[in-house]
């Protein structure tokens, strides 16, 4: 079954832009992007919009719609009313480069700062043994799909460009949550990190990342919180600040 | 359509961004980063180009996992029964080197991965775990649930960031020794005569142009989907890197050899194509056709008997007891199922919407489901309101992977004819015969990109003192081809000829061919080739989809002509490659591979002797076995 759908696409570029509306085809099981494509083949040719997949595995079409950070491919049409005009707009926490496209470059630099995975020096390739139970928490966090809803929609920089240079974003908070769960990582000090060096501290756990992620990660509460947590007794505990004083150990971990 | 170089514009007037490497890698997809790591690790300097953002390569979809004979699960496994069962997956037809190198190493290229900060699911005592996927005698596939592509790409991705956090501490500079260019398609190899200069290519956000100047290009561009109506691959896949290779003077052997997953998903018609994971099938998922048969019992070919199960009861009981009985046809290569589910629609026992029933639901408690397969879940769920748990889902085939690649020597993967040229993963030919085993991408993937970096290394190396540098007649050719769309007139849509190309392939070259449709197949295209020569693009050149499918649009031309001029040589059917009017398959014709050779006008294909194994490869299989595919000349003469 073909229906007209009403659309207002955002259009313009890093120093300009203004809403085009237009009117097009949809058909009976599409999602938000199939219909873009569709104004792009017929009548704008040239309406950028990133994609890849088109079945929610690799995160590339992220944009706002109706106001909401989401995937376009997994955003099915009847999810909106016949009459309702859907509202398209690039991610708002990122500078545009051309219509739907936003520069998410910030993303690529916060990667850098989160120090790598560091094995055990003791064991060779094929040597190392874990748990499943103890796998499975870090496995969560590496579902994410790089998406970076939850990173446009948190109002620590959705709408403070100035948090941007201290803040690495949900995103990266997993990222450093799975690499301390991860069984055999040797780095010790990654939680103390995430507070000091990447800006812990400044999410209030609103819980709008996790509202938004499309792999239904639990990022506040299985990331965010429980790294809170820790951070807290490891910073304010004077006991374990005395030992960790006297052994002169910085990086020694508590928790393992 | 080719570039004219004649226009006048010369390389001083052009304006481009202008790096210079030891070592430039096309394509950000498994194969690419593994080899950018090997490269880098040799300590060249390596760029590494993504079409689209860094991490988002096709791989990321890859699902059920990557073979490698670890024996976790199994401890009969080992290198020589996954060699076997990749020979017997591609007919025999596989460059026996890359297959018994694939089966050989990929264990280490796995285990690696861990080492890297790769978290695989476990079996009970804390190893690799490993599940069973179609033409793998025992569970082989290491596996993160069915998202297993996702964890290859990232950890490597996070592998190249971990390099250039060394190289940031030690050198003052992230990107002294690995730069990653994200969203920049390459349009043009660069040659000094024989050798490899270096390539051209485009920001895709600007539209501007960027040199490379380099000793070495490896080609990691991956597959060819996007030239099918009906396909798993996304945007990415419009065979850049098998054009590319052609142009600049290689071979592409056995492009005839396309793979139709058997199990895409068919509706709702927007998702048409998406890939269901074979993991299903592994994990006790059955096909039924709209009478409730299980079908599968119907198609086991001849040279399987003695391995799959020809009733329901044993097949059943394979799950529990896989030493004492034979396998589910499911799990047959997925060439076979890919026709078997293509002849039950035709015969009319399809379902509601053209394809047929797989359902894990009644194997499987739904909690069972959700931890193995999540995404499945999840996209059946939220794209078509089926919960997999429940119900059974509708599937049929769709254009997966092209078999069919460059041509490589197997041990550096160097190009065939090209110095400096290297190729590695799907866009690279021969590992797979005329059919790839699901579990054998992810694995080739590392194995041969691994190789191809340290060939390329290895390379750079040897030329030392003798480099090739890039002529300004090859500037002005590349930068020609980047701008025909913006000058020329004549007002053809590229969205449209896409549709019509893909059309072209999907009805006239697709599972079943026949010598006439394959006719006609390559007059329409050199139809569709004569209107894309007038592809006019409007808009400017900052990230214009239109100009960017202008581009892709003659890699897609060249590679479909290729396929249609392969298949209509081979006059058998073999693998991903069905003549109805050759049914059979004929081991006078597995002697042979056919390459595909670009003469500026069209694909001419020439017939080249596939060699014989060495005496101890062929020695692993039974003489009654291997009488099914090879003459009786090339068995009494023995290996080569």
């Amino acid at each position: 079954m073909t229906r007209k759908v009403k659309l207002r696409i955002w259009r313009g570029d890093s120093k300009d832009g203004e809403f085009k509306d237009v009117t097009v085809d949809a058909n009976e099981g599409e999602v938000v992007l199939d219909v873009i494509h569709r104004v792009q083949a017929t009548q704008m040719s040239d309406l950028a919009v990133r994609w890849n997949c088109k079945a929610g595995k690799c995160g590339s079409c992220s944009m706002e719609i109706n106001g909401k950070p989401r995937l376009a491919c997994m955003t099915r049409m009847n999810m909106y009313g016949d009459d309702e005009t859907i509202t398209v707009t690039p991610l708002r926490a990122f500078p545009v480069v051309k219509d739907l496209v936003t520069d998410v470059s910030y993303n690529y630099k916060k990667a850098m700062e989160v120090p790598a995975f560091e094995g055990p020096t003791d064991l060779k390739p094929g040597e190392y043994r874990m748990e499943q139970v103890d796998v499975e928490r870090s496995q969560e966090f590496r579902k994410c799909i790089e998406c970076f809803l939850c990173q446009s929609t948190c109002h620590v920089i959705r709408d403070h460009e100035e948090n941007k240079k201290s803040f690495a974003g949900p995103r990266f908070f997993i990222r450093i949550a799975e690499l301390d769960m991860h069984p055999l990582d040797r780095l010790r000090n990654r939680k103390k990190k995430a507070q000091e060096e990447h800006g812990l501290g400044m999410c209030n756990i609103t819980k709008c990342c996790t509202e938004v992620c499309p792999e239904h990660i639990k990022i506040t509460d299985n990331a965010i919180i429980p790294m809170k947590e820790r951070v807290v007794d490891e910073k304010y505990d004077p006991i374990r600040w005395l030992g960790s004083k006297i052994r002169k150990r910085e990086e020694i971990n508590y928790w393992r | 359509m080719m570039a004219n170089a004649n226009t006048g514009i010369k390389a001083s007037d052009i304006k481009f961004d202008r790096y210079r490497f030891d070592v430039v890698v096309i394509g950000a997809g498994g194969a690419g980063l593994r080899a950018a790591v090997e490269a880098r690790e040799a300590g060249l300097r390596v760029a590494i180009i993504c079409k689209s953002l860094f991490g988002k390569a096709h791989t990321v979809m890859a699902e059920g996992g990557a073979a490698a004979a670890m024996g976790n699960v199994n401890n009969k496994d080992n290198w020589k029964v996954h060699f076997r069962d990749t020979m017997r997956g591609g007919k025999f037809l596989n460059n026996w080197r890359m297959a018994e190198l694939h089966a050989k190493e990929s264990p280490d290229r796995v285990w690696e991965l861990e080492t890297w900060g790769a978290l695989f699911d476990r079996t009970k005592d804390g190893r690799i775990s490993q599940r069973n996927f179609g033409g793998h005698e025992y569970p082989r596939l290491a596996h993160v649930g069915d998202r297993t592509g996702l964890e290859l790409i990232r950890t490597m991705q996070q592998k190249i960031v971990a390099l250039q956090q060394k190289d940031a501490k030690e050198f003052g500079d992230a990107e002294k020794y690995l730069k990653v260019f994200p969203e920049l398609t390459i349009t043009s190899i660069l040659k000094e005569g024989e050798k490899v200069s270096g390539c051209y290519g485009y920001w895709r956000e600007s539209g501007e142009e960027v040199l490379f100047e380099a000793l070495a290009v490896v080609l990691a561009t991956g597959g060819i989907g996007k030239s099918f109506k009906i396909t798993s691959n996304s945007w990415e896949g419009t065979g850049d890197g098998h054009a590319l290779a052609l142009k600049a003077g290689s071979a592409l052997v056995d492009m005839e050899f396309v793979q139709f997953h058997p199990t895409g998903m068919v509706w709702p018609p927007s998702v048409r194509g998406i890939l269901v994971t074979e993991s299903v099938r592994g994990d006790g998922g059955v096909l039924t056709n709209n009478k409730g048969e299980r079908f599968m019992f119907n198609y086991i070919p001849d040279v399987f008997k003695d391995k799959y199960a020809d009733n329901e009861e044993e097949a059943d009981r394979w799950y529990k007891d896989q030493n004492n009985n034979r396998r589910p046809p499911e799990l047959l290569p997925r060439d076979e199922v890919a026709r078997a589910i293509n002849a039950e629609v035709k015969a009319g026992r399809g379902s509601e919407q053209g394809g047929v029933y797989l359902d894990v639901s009644e194997r499987l408690p739904a909690e069972e489901i959700k931890r193995r397969l999540p995404s499945m879940w999840h996209q059946f769920k939220e794209l078509a309101d089926v919960d997999i748990t429940e119900q059974p889902m509708e599937v049929g085939p769709t254009c997966h992977y092209v078999m069919g690649g460059v041509k490589v020597d197997p041990d550096t993967a160097a190009a065939h004819g090209v110095p400096g040229l290297f190729a590695a993963g799907e866009v690279a030919g021969g590992m797979h015969g005329s059919n790839r085993l699901g579990g054998n991408s992810l694995s080739d993937l590392l194995v041969f990109g691994r190789r191809a970096g340290a060939g390329a290394a290895q390379y750079v190396k040897s030329i030392r003192g003798s480099e090739p540098s890039v002529t300004h007649k090859e500037i002005e050719k590349a930068h020609e081809v980047i701008n025909e769309p913006f000058t020329r007139e004549g007002g053809q849509n590229p969205y449209s000829l896409h549709q019509e190309l893909q059309n072209v392939t999907q009805d006239l070259v697709g599972i079943i061919r026949t010598e006439n449709e394959l006719r006609d197949a390559i007059t329409k295209l050199e139809s569709i080739r004569e209107r894309a020569a007038k592809v006019t693009v409007s808009g400017g050149k900052t990230f214009n989809p239109g100009f960017h499918l202008a581009i892709d649009l003659e890699n897609m031309l060249l590679v479909s002509e290729s396929i249609a001029r392969s298949a209509l040589n081979r006059q058998e059917s073999r693998g991903g490659h069905t003549r109805d009017d050759f049914p059979k398959m004929d081991p006078e014709w597995r002697q042979f591979n056919l390459l595909s050779l670009w003469n500026g006008e069209r694909i001419e294909i020439i017939r080249e002797l596939a060699k014989m194994l060495p005496d101890e490869l062929t020695n692993l299989f039974d003489q009654e076995e291997l009488k099914k595919y090879f003459t009786e000349k090339e068995l009494a003469k023995g290996g080569s």
